[in-house]
């Protein structure tokens, strides 16, 4: 039982996003709980990833790679996780600020959260404030998750959360944000909820605020 | 023998400029305004950036190119307009270097697509090639001297700038990455790796520029020096990281934190200097009268 959920492990680690939807679908022929093999194969897998990444040994080509192996044999696992009713971690929105085009590191976001049992809505690039604001309000979002990499664009951030107050949204999500020119200090001064300097750490942010 | 040729057999080392999105913000650049837009709607305050640092001291000027190619201005719907826009562009740099008091070098900037080559991205390799040929080939026309491939990420997106430029122009090539990601490019290239293999395109000169703060610049200069003390070496990084400080944007270091970096980065081995985001033609200054002071 141990040497499926391994070999789905390392088929993740090293990207092969054909052999990991066939050994998830092994595990779950061998009758493995969805919810264990999403946890102990998949999630455990990509918390691996973003150790590597934190450390400075998997880059963007590792990091997407393992990410979309993950996302392959979540493809298989997730009609059974519905079944057996497993809910995601938690609801978040992403999306690149107003004027502002970047997005690779959103993206690797979006990849870590997904690897950590999350739901992610992606909104793209250039996302204005009323999007975010429209998202939260037709929908059970839990965290809103805001990129920018431009000093000029990261004032959005400020608009956004100030729309999230206007619509009576603020108090029913968390606000994190991140981006290379955003910093802890910014965050805080525009009364975000959360920052994070890379896409594992976002991780671990978004576990603490659905905790 | 070329214009930047010429000018690195008479002097130790070369100035070259700095930023120039930030300083077309201060001229009233708007937040998701394109840069390249200006040399044709605002050429003048282009202009005026180049000879800022041309007064400054800066003897290689680049031009508003950075994001001039297809796949970049696509995003603005402003893909029709490559050729005019790099070639304007250019135009503007040689109408300042000759009415410079001092021989300066016209580069071509081209900056990275922003798109991700296959098989990580949707990016075809001959896609990136045909598009950074047609920037090459206007900024040529527009009368630069060197073609400069900057801010580079991933050596197969460095490999398509070269190859395109070369399928339509013999001038001289500069290539420089940006070592952002502890001590790597974002896609794990390393310093060492970058010039083993950009040095195979014999460029003029190769090295990094942007990237986090002078610092990690001088550890990149360093070990790409220690490995080929031959390849004449660009460092060209950035005043600092910026911070919003009530409201306002400031690059953390200043023109006397420039000016030491400006030193350390020749003693480990760079004979291109300049710098990018949040420098002025103060950081420049600075930058080269402390290194003039360190030679003299």
């Amino acid at each position: 039982m141990e040497q499926i959920l391994k070999e789905i492990r390392e088929g993740i680690m090293v990207g092969d996003a054909d052999l990991v939807p066939q050994k998830v679908q092994q595990a779950l022929d061998m009758s493995l709980e969805a919810g264990h093999v999403l946890n102990d194969g998949l999630i455990a897998a990509m918390g691996e990833v973003g150790r590597l990444f934190e450390q400075g040994e998997y880059f963007v080509p590792e990091m997407l790679v393992a990410a979309r192996a993950m996302k392959a044999g979540m493809a298989v696992l997730k009609p059974f996780l519905v079944s057996s009713d497993v809910k995601p971690a938690g609801r978040i929105v992403t999306g690149t600020v107003k004027g502002d085009l970047h997005d690779i590191g959103k993206n690797l976001v979006g990849m870590m959260l997904e690897g950590n049992g999350f739901e992610v809505k992606d909104l793209g690039v250039d996302v204005a404030p009323e999007k975010f604001v429209e998202v939260v309000k037709s929908g059970e979002v839990d965290i809103v998750a805001m990129s920018a990499l431009l000093t000029t664009t990261m004032t959005n951030m400020k608009s956004t959360i100030k729309a999230l107050g206007e619509a009576g949204l603020r108090d029913h999500v968390k606000v994190i944000v991140g981006g290379a020119a955003v910093t802890g200090t910014y965050a805080h001064e525009i009364g975000a909820d959360g920052y994070a300097p890379d896409a594992s750490q976002a991780a671990a942010l978004a576990k603490s605020l659905v905790a | 023998m070329h214009p930047l040729e010429s000018l690195l057999a008479s002097y130790p080392f070369l100035l070259a400029d700095g930023a120039m999105g930030t300083m077309l913000m201060d001229a009233g650049l708007e937040r998701g305004d394109v840069p390249e837009s200006w040399n044709s709607l605002h050429p003048e305050r282009v202009r005026a950036v180049h000879r800022g640092y041309i007064e400054a001291g800066s003897q290689i000027i680049l031009t508003n190119t950075f994001g001039g190619n297809r796949f970049r201005l696509q995003r603005r719907g402003l893909q029709d307009r490559v050729a005019e826009l790099n070639r304007a562009a250019a135009q503007l740099v040689r109408a300042e270097a000759d009415i410079a008091p001092h021989k300066v070098v016209v580069a071509g900037s081209l900056g990275p697509t922003g798109e991700m080559l296959q098989p990580l991205g949707a990016m075809s390799f001959e896609d990136a090639k045909v598009a950074f040929a047609e920037q090459a080939s206007a900024l040529a026309e527009g009368g630069v001297d060197v073609l400069w491939v900057e801010t580079m990420s991933d050596l197969e997106e460095v490999r398509a700038a070269v190859e395109g430029a070369r399928s339509v122009s013999d001038l001289p090539l500069v290539a420089t990455m940006t070592f952002d990601t502890k001590g790597r490019t974002m896609m794990g290239v390393k310093p060492v790796q970058a010039l083993e293999m950009i040095r195979l395109f014999k460029p003029v000169a190769l090295g990094a520029n942007c990237g986090k703060g002078p610092d990690e610049l001088e550890a990149t200069i360093q070990a790409m020096h220690t490995a080929d003390a031959s390849m004449v070496l660009v460092a060209k990084g950035n005043a600092g990281l910026p911070e919003f400080i009530d409201g306002e944007i400031v690059y953390r270091a200043t023109p006397e934190v420039m000016a030491g970096y400006a030193v350390r980065v020749y003693e480990l081995g760079a004979r291109i200097i300049g710098a990018c985001c949040g420098s002025t033609p103060k950081h420049i200054q600075a930058m080269a009268e402390a290194l003039r002071a360190h030679l003299a």
